[in-house]
């Protein structure tokens, strides 16, 4: 797939995602409901494409703090995949795993950035899945690392894979709620090669 | 005090004394900050990766590279009235954001790699680079004021520091 840029791609990826992303998020809903143990209600989610400079806007500035949760994906599709939350979104849904005895405050503990990584894993293993059954290919996530920091640097790592093919980054923003709205976005960073892998599994010629 | 002129990410901005330039949460990129010392004249470049060479399609935003984005920085101050000879750098980024067990994968080090690409290109320019708060794994806003030099240099949870 030589000289395929991200522009080329994102016409039939963009609705190709736009589907998985739908059935993604819902898959990743189910799961947290299930986590939480109560009903969680979404929004269709939205799937972007965007310069650099508006994802810092969209998830209110570059300096907004966030948690980002980053898994490798192997397989038949490799690359990786982003889960990112607002601190205090991710201190409430850290909040209702453990029962209400998270710590009060911003401030995360160990036990919560490893609920947390809980959390990340398990939406975007939900996403990876149906990724997987509507490709037919085979995709495996790999153990997750967490970072909380300010978005525009956790964005600076999907911007720079996304940077090799253009100057643009797709991102899907999932609204969600249980008793508070939440504003989680997905990322899905995949290596070049594998953009055509993914279209060519769902029979989109390029 | 002057105005703050922000510079986005892959971006770049000169600017004049009183006037600073600033660029907000810098994770595995760079900002690379010149000034001329003599004429105050500064500039901010906030790139994202390495090598313009190693890709395809690499003149869509020359401000994205380190070799290029140096290269327009000096030649858009030059403009403003900076003398090459005189231009000094400090720079700040590089950080590793996400940590993994077992892994050495391109994507983890990039931000090791734009910090020794920036080095590189400013040293084959002869510009030399009076400080440097790079890699660590954390994200910083900074802002360059070219009347003084400082850069200052802020990351959750930290002090400012000036460098």
């Amino acid at each position: 797939m030589s000289g395929l840029s991200l522009e080329q791609v994102s016409e039939n990826y963009y609705d190709v995602l736009k589907e998985i992303g739908n059935i993604g998020a819902g898959n990743a809903m189910t799961a947290l409901s299930q986590m939480l143990q109560c009903k969680v209600d979404m929004k269709v989610p939205q799937v972007k494409l965007l310069k650099f400079a508006e994802v810092g806007a969209l998830m209110g500035g570059e300096e907004q703090i966030m948690l980002g949760v980053l898994l490798g994906v192997e397989g038949d599709v490799t690359g990786s995949m982003m889960f990112l939350v607002e601190q205090e979104s991710a201190k409430h849904l850290v909040n209702k795993i453990m029962m209400g005895m998270a710590s009060p405050g911003v401030e995360f503990t160990e036990m919560e950035m490893s609920a947390m990584k809980e959390i990340g894993n398990i939406i975007t293993g939900a996403y990876l899945n149906s990724l997987s059954m509507l490709t037919n290919l085979k995709i495996f996530p790999t153990p997750p690392s967490l970072t909380i920091d300010m978005a525009g640097a956790i964005l600076s790592v999907p911007a720079i894979q996304f940077g090799i093919i253009g100057d643009e980054i797709l991102l899907i923003q999932s609204q969600f709620y249980d008793e508070v709205e939440i504003d989680g976005y997905f990322i899905l960073i995949p290596d070049l090669e594998s953009y055509s892998k993914i279209l060519t599994s769902l029979g989109i010629s390029l | 005090m002057g105005e703050i002129i922000k510079v986005g990410m892959a971006d770049l901005k000169t600017c004049l004394s009183p006037d600073g330039v600033t660029t907000l949460g810098l994770g595995s990129c760079v900002g690379i900050a010149l000034r001329d010392p003599v004429t105050k004249v500064g500039g901010l470049a906030h790139i994202m990766l390495p090598d313009s060479t190693a890709i395809r399609n690499s003149h869509q935003n020359i401000a994205k590279f380190a070799d290029t984005g140096i290269d327009e920085l000096v030649r858009q101050m030059e403009t403003l009235g900076a003398k090459r000879s005189r231009i000094v750098a400090k720079i700040a980024g590089g950080a590793t954001m996400f940590t993994f067990q077992n892994s050495s994968s391109s994507t983890m080090v990039v931000g090791e790699r734009n910090v020794e690409a920036t080095k590189k290109k400013l040293g084959d320019l002869n510009i030399p680079i009076l400080s440097e708060d790079t890699g660590k794994n954390y994200g910083r806003t900074v802002t360059f004021f070219p009347e003084s030099g400082d850069f200052h240099i802020r990351a959750v949870g930290k002090q400012e520091t000036i460098i």
